[in-house]
């Protein structure tokens, strides 16, 4: 097929998939401001009392994060980490007034617990969970993209970061400094490379999210380049990708129509699995290549024509948009 | 992340090719070779005078052109056409076959989310299918094999008789077979089947079965023939031989159970097939009149001959959606219920066991007015195995490479690559973006590995066993390890597990 009528059938199919989801979409990208957190968020736990509930509620402690009380069905009353334990998240909700809650509940009951946490109308949750069935976030997704209270971040994701703030997730806090980066990312530890090295370069972050590595999530990058492009703090956007979907071929678009002219914040991005072989799961769940399609490449020339500068090493994520707020005059 | 320089990695060359391409893993470099000329699009197998292409392989001979078969769609549908497809569609198109693999009836080894192993197509059809379909045709023109990376699609692997088997139990309709172990059951099987004609397959995961040979002598790996008694006898020389083909280990793989079905004549093939599509959040069913021939190409050059249909998780197929669906498909009068009825059962099957993709090439009509699943490829989602025990039980890893196993055993994810520098990464996408950055700066990455966050020690400890590993098994030499960078701290488990293998490096230096 020569490169036009494929570039058509592209539009046409991106057009055909606007007109079909704008009428869905509207009501649950009204829940995109509760993606900025701040120190006077209140998060609650669920999963609270286990492994992975206790580690990384006790770094978020550590880090300042305002946790208020966690879930764990049938514990309720008791004290956990100086915190009480609720049985549901409508009365932890309730009774701490929290706005958020991540979730580190095993794959097999998660998408249960984010059906609860939008039953009780929380404006944020955030699913650390990696491994929920597919079949299980479809039905998740359903459900959110039909209402406007609520916003989910991930599954399989690192979570949310304000840094020096609010951290809500597992990621490191201490490479994390408070600056005037935007970070979107689909991958976990490839987004520290990006955090330690706009630390290290001075530039720091106004805002860290990870949308995780599955195929059906809660946000996307249009959702956090949206918040990105509105919020005075975020001077620059650095958007991480991978193989799979066209997640990053749809940002490209989002910002050839919001993000032109003189005040174009400058975005850099790097995208993983350029040398990915076609047909297999590179770990994620979302990062493969089928049929031909989600490949690297493809994603690589859609964010450059949108003005994006595109690093083809991970290790030069920093430079390069120091470099970028050097040409514009910005430090 | 670590990066650990070794020697070349050395892997068996268990499938007889000793070739391999740079970034290919050897079982790539295989299919590759795998793919007889005569199965190239260009290839020279006799063509069907309608269509082009070699004779069916279905146990489908394809009776005299039909004439309900429409060049275009009824008039009056209203599924919207479909410019671009889906964005989770991986269409497998046709598998084509040699002509002595005609007796070839239903589904191949199903593969896990993402990586869908093949049904009953052999694994050098889906070799030329894979050629054609990932984005080849530059190549194609040039007459020439591309060097593409491509990789079978090996995660779970069933049995062709499993797939049929887990199809029928949910009511859909597949060619009537029994799967026989010994060669009197076999010849049971074709008495019970009263079929004017039965196809003979033998079960094995690799493809190529057609033109394969047992170290009985006999030849081939599918046979035609209206004789239950021969069926016994081919059977005889089947059970318990090893079958080589081109892409089996030299000493080919033994036959322990063979596929007695019924072979059935194909009058018309249509396409279809169910996937979770990101694009639509959901399920989606695709379909077009025009099966049995590339399907992406039908998707480039009559994109109006693919319809779309978006189903709602909770509603499910709607009646009228199904009917709708077998209408553009080109099923009529009877048949037509029929179709959707199978369109029904099919999407129940896709959800019963977790599939992200169920596709059906050919979903076939027969002259006696059946509609039947000929052949199928389903992807299994990997998330979902925790309630798909059963189905993923059935998986068979014989046929893997033993470091992926070994791998798989630990929950480590593991992906061989062809080049020397082994790669122990905390994260898949900073996993992936290693694997580019040693390719970025002219060096091979030597296999693609995810610990995970939550890694323990444990795990560690086997992924550097794994990784140091010599397979050839000559003893070991203490090999050098540089650790070239160390970007982040790995986690608590990567750290201990480290201190670990340095105690114990240490201690056998001083014993040396």
């Amino acid at each position: 097929m020569s490169h036009c009528s494929r570039a058509a059938a592209r539009l046409l199919g991106r057009f055909l998939r606007l007109q079909q989801n704008g009428v869905r979409h509207c009501s649950y990208s009204a829940s995109r401001k509760n993606l900025y957190i701040s120190k006077s968020t209140k998060v609650i736990c669920q999963g609270f009392t286990g492994k992975q509930g206790t580690f990384h509620s006790q770094q978020a402690l550590d880090y300042g994060t305002n946790l208020v009380g966690g879930i764990s069905p049938g514990k309720g009353g008791k004290t956990h980490l100086g915190l009480p334990v609720f049985n549901s998240v409508k009365e932890a909700k309730e009774k701490t007034g929290a706005s958020a809650t991540v979730i580190y509940v095993p794959p097999p009951f998660a998408a249960a617990a984010i059906n609860e946490a939008i039953d009780a109308e929380m404006p944020l949750v955030v699913c650390i969970t990696e491994g929920i069935p597919q079949q299980d976030m479809v039905r998740v997704k359903h459900r959110l993209v039909r209402q406007d209270k609520t916003r989910l971040v991930g599954p399989n994701c690192p979570g949310v970061i304000n840094p020096g703030e609010c951290k809500i997730g597992i990621m490191p806090g201490h490479i994390h400094k408070k600056g005037r980066i935007g970070i979107v990312s689909r991958s976990g530890t490839l987004t520290y490379e990006a955090v330690h090295q706009t630390t290290q370069v001075g530039l720091g972050q106004s805002l860290c999210i990870g949308i995780g590595g599955d195929p059906f999530n809660g946000t996307n990058f249009i959702d956090c380049l949206d918040v990105f492009l509105k919020d005075p703090h975020t001077e620059g956007i650095i958007l991480i990708g991978e193989i799979g979907g066209n997640a990053e071929e749809d940002a490209a678009a989002f910002l050839k129509e919001n993000n032109t002219g003189p005040n174009a914040k400058p975005v850099v991005s790097f995208i993983a699995g350029l040398t990915a072989p076609p047909g297999r799961r590179m770990g994620h769940a979302g990062a493969i290549i089928a049929g031909g399609k989600g490949g690297a490449k493809e994603k690589i020339a859609a964010l450059q024509s949108a003005g994006v500068v595109v690093s083809m090493s991970p290790a030069q994520l920093g430079s390069t948009i120091y470099k970028e707020f050097e040409k514009r005059k910005l430090l | 992340m670590l990066l650990v320089m070794r020697e070349k990695a050395r892997r068996p060359s268990s499938r007889g090719s000793t070739s391999h391409r740079s970034g290919l893993s050897p079982l790539t470099a295989q299919t590759l070779h795998g793919v007889p000329d005569s199965r190239l699009p260009h290839g020279g197998a006799a063509a069907h005078p309608r269509s082009g292409r070699s004779p069916l392989p279905h146990g489908g001979r394809r009776s005299a052109p039909c004439p309900r078969h429409p060049a275009r769609p009824p008039p009056g549908r209203h599924a919207q056409p479909l410019s671009s497809p889906p964005q989770g569609w991986a269409p497998r198109g046709r598998a084509e076959l040699p002509p002595g693999e005609r007796g070839r009836a239903g589904t191949a080894a199903a593969g896990r989310a993402g990586g869908a192993a093949k049904m009953a197509a052999p694994l050098a059809g889906r070799a030329a299918v894979a050629l054609r379909t990932l984005a080849l045709r530059s190549a194609r023109l040039r007459g020439s094999f591309p060097a593409v990376q491509l990789t079978p699609r090996r995660w779970l692997n069933l049995q062709e008789y499993q797939s049929k088997k887990i199809m029928a139990d949910h009511g859909v309709t597949v060619q009537r077979f029994f799967v026989a172990d010994s060669a009197n059951d076999a010849l049971q099987a074709a008495q019970r089947l009263k079929a004017k004609e039965i196809v003979l397959k033998a079960q094995i995961l690799a493809g190529g079965r057609g033109k394969g040979i047992f170290n009985s002598g006999l030849k081939g790996g599918v046979h035609l023939t209206k004789d239950p008694e021969i069926v016994e006898q081919l059977a005889k020389q089947m059970i318990g031989y090893n079958l080589s083909t081109k892409q089996t280990p030299k000493d080919g793989v033994t036959v322990k159970k063979v596929m007695v079905a019924e072979a059935l004549n194909i009058s018309r093939e249509t396409y279809f097939a169910i996937l979770m599509d990101r694009a639509c959040n959901g399920p989606v069913m695709v379909g077009s009149p025009q099966g049995g021939v590339d399907i992406e190409e039908v998707a480039v050059t009559s994109p109006e001959l693919i319809f779309k249909e978006e189903i709602d998780i909770f509603e499910g197929v709607k009646d009228h959606q199904a009917l709708q669906m077998a209408k553009n498909l080109g099923f009529k009068g009877p048949l037509e219920q029929q179709a959707a009825d199978q369109i029904k059962k099919l999407y129940n099957l896709f959800l019963k066991i977790d599939a992200t993709q169920v596709e059906v090439n050919p979903f076939g009509e027969t002259p006696e007015g059946q509609v039947v699943c000929f052949d199928a490829k389903i992807n299994f989602d990997d998330n979902a195995e925790f309630r798909q025990k059963e189905i993923f039980a059935m998986d068979d890893k014989s046929e893997n490479e033993p470091i992926e196993n070994e791998a798989a055993k630990y929950d480590l994810k593991y992906i061989g690559l062809d080049g020397n520098i082994a790669c122990f990464v905390n994260g898949a996408g900073l996993a992936m973006a290693t694997c580019d950055i040693i390719s970025l700066n002219g060096g091979k990455p030597a296999n693609f590995l995810d610990l995970g966050g939550g890694v323990k020690e444990a795990q560690v400890y086997q992924a550097f066993k794994l990784l140091t590993a010599d397979p050839k098994g000559k003893p070991e030499q203490p090999k050098e390890l540089e650790s070239t960078r160390c970007s982040f701290p790995l986690s608590a488990g990567g750290r201990s597990a480290l201190l670990l293998l340095a105690k114990r490096s240490a201690q056998r230096s001083s014993r040396l």
